[in-house]
């Protein structure tokens, strides 16, 4: 007898009209963002379907206060990185979870930015949307420039850094933690900045989950000048304890590898998972009544 | 209608300790490397010091976001100042500046705790203390941040800094040697390391002086 658990979503009078949006219409669809979950209000405002600046001040004008992100909704789990020999290895899987539903179980959340440069992104997959069209504008704008030059990864973590910060400034963040790596010249670069523009680089980053799990393991075994092969095998064994012990991670993942020569992106794949350890099995024979 | 709570907030203290100490004709900063969020350490690889001017260097511990914000802000202040007036802000100077910077955000405010270290028009060493919304005063040594707490009264009892009450006033100035400052700066973290938290990983110390700017490195506990 099949029990159909009513699924626990962030904001349960949307169930009836956003469930049935595709990602690709609920970020052009701003006014699910200005619903307030209590009651329907006169004041939602139509936005405007071009792509013009946001004109309301979201500081000064009361009825503005609905339209500043308060939660994320469809969201990504951990993002990690490491450098190796030849440049920077990226994983991360391919859920977007709306709440505790795995509502899309297909969603890209790394990206090439420009030649030299990968973005990988945690948290609302919406605002990432948002941030590669701003990355867009920003390579376009450097290509038109036609003069040989193109912005490193040095750069773009420093506008992605501006970018989150500005946006936090005015209390309406995007709402994602982001990896961006990247090799130019030989350099090799690898950086993370947070929703509230936190921002640092290292030899190896992880978001959310990825800081408390992955992270521990590639202090005591990251090295420096890995082979592809062993940084694929420590960022699969990263994302394998991840993939146990996140409840919103998915085993569909992809590897981004980029080189001085590009960016590939891995089809999509499963880890191999065992779960007949005797700790899982029994989980509560050390200590009876915990779990 | 129910005025809504923003669920997040748009500070976090990501930690560290940073202390300064003025000799009489050097200055010495110090701070330690690491930066964490909540129980997690996020890097143990991050500087906290930034030069402002030749004779001015800032530590800083709190939010780092903002003070990231605030260092550029500072920077693009001074490279200004040096179009118009065609030399290096001193660090009086610097020291104004950045309270005036602290305070022009006093209603939304950088959570950035400072000391300013540098030599003044003298030459002699000083060190500036601020609090996140600008006030702000000379010192002969000073410690903000996490360890603040259990480095300043060591500090205190090594350098027997004279009351701030007696007429005329006494210079707090450290009558020790370079060398014995740095030490004594060196012990200050390791002890911080011990007990905080937050303390640990590396420290960086930048010493001014007559010849120029140099940095030192040494390693603290990673626990």
């Amino acid at each position: 007898m099949l029990n159909f658990a009513t699924p626990v979503s962030p904001c349960p009078s949307l169930l009836d009209s956003s469930l049935l949006f595709p990602v690709s219409l609920r970020v052009i669809d701003r006014k699910i963002k200005a619903h307030l979950p209590t009651k329907a209000h006169s004041q939602v405002s139509i936005m405007n379907m071009s792509e013009s600046v946001q004109v309301t001040n979201n500081l000064t004008n009361p009825e503005a206060s609905s339209q500043r992100t308060l939660y994320p909704y469809v969201t990504g789990t951990s993002v990690v990185a490491i450098k190796y020999k030849d440049g920077i290895l990226m994983a991360a899987d391919m859920g977007g979870s709306y709440g505790s539903t795995l509502r899309y179980k297909s969603v890209e959340r790394m990206k090439s930015v420009g030649k030299h440069s990968v973005l990988g992104a945690s948290g609302e997959i919406s605002d990432f949307q948002e941030i590669l069209r701003y990355l867009d504008e920003l390579i376009l704008h450097d290509n038109m420039w036609d003069d040989g030059n193109s912005l490193g990864p040095k750069e773009v973590h420093n506008y992605l850094t501006r970018l989150m910060y500005n946006r936090r400034n005015k209390f309406n963040p995007l709402w994602n933690s982001l990896v961006l790596g990247g090799v130019k010249n030989g350099q090799k670069y690898l950086g993370s900045v947070s929703m509230i523009g936190v921002h640092f680089e290292d030899n190896h980053v992880a978001t959310g989950f990825g800081n408390h799990l992955a992270r521990p393991i590639l202090r005591d075994e990251w090295k420096e000048d890995l082979s592809f092969e062993e940084g694929v095998k420590l960022l699969e064994k990263c994302m394998r304890v991840l993939l146990y012990r996140d409840r919103s991670a998915v085993n569909k993942l992809q590897i981004a590898k980029l080189t001085e020569e590009g960016m590939t992106i891995s089809q999509p794949y499963s880890l191999k998972t065992f779960w007949g350890y005797g700790a899982f099995q029994n989980p509560t024979v050390g200590a009876e009544g915990s779990w | 209608m129910v005025k809504e709570q923003a669920n997040w907030s748009p500070y976090d203290n990501n930690g560290g300790t940073v202390v300064a100490i003025a000799g009489a004709d050097y200055c010495v900063i110090a701070s330690d490397t690491r930066m964490s969020t909540g129980y997690s350490i996020l890097t143990r690889d991050y500087s906290k010091i930034c030069k402002l001017a030749d004779k001015s260097v800032m530590a800083s511990s709190g939010f780092q976001a903002d003070v990231r914000a605030l260092q550029k802000v500072l920077a693009a202040r001074h490279l200004t100042y040096q179009h118009q007036h065609n030399k290096q802000m001193s660090c009086p100077a610097m020291a104004q500046l950045l309270s005036n910077t602290l305070y022009y955000k006093r209603f939304f405010p950088y959570y950035a705790f400072n000391v300013l270290g540098g030599l003044d028009n003298e030459g002699k060493g000083c060190v500036y203390t601020y609090d996140a919304v600008g006030s702000y005063e000379r010192v002969g040594y000073s410690s903000q941040g996490s360890g603040a707490t259990l480095i300043t009264p060591f500090l205190d009892n090594q350098l027997k800094s004279p009351s701030p009450l007696l007429l005329p006033a006494k210079d707090a100035v450290t009558p020790l040697s370079e060398t014995e400052a740095i030490d004594l700066v060196k012990t200050c973290f390791a002890s911080a390391t011990e007990r905080d938290i937050y303390t640990g990983d590396r420290l960086e110390v930048v010493i001014l002086n007559a010849n120029g700017l140099r940095r030192e490195y040494m390693e603290l506990r990673k626990d």
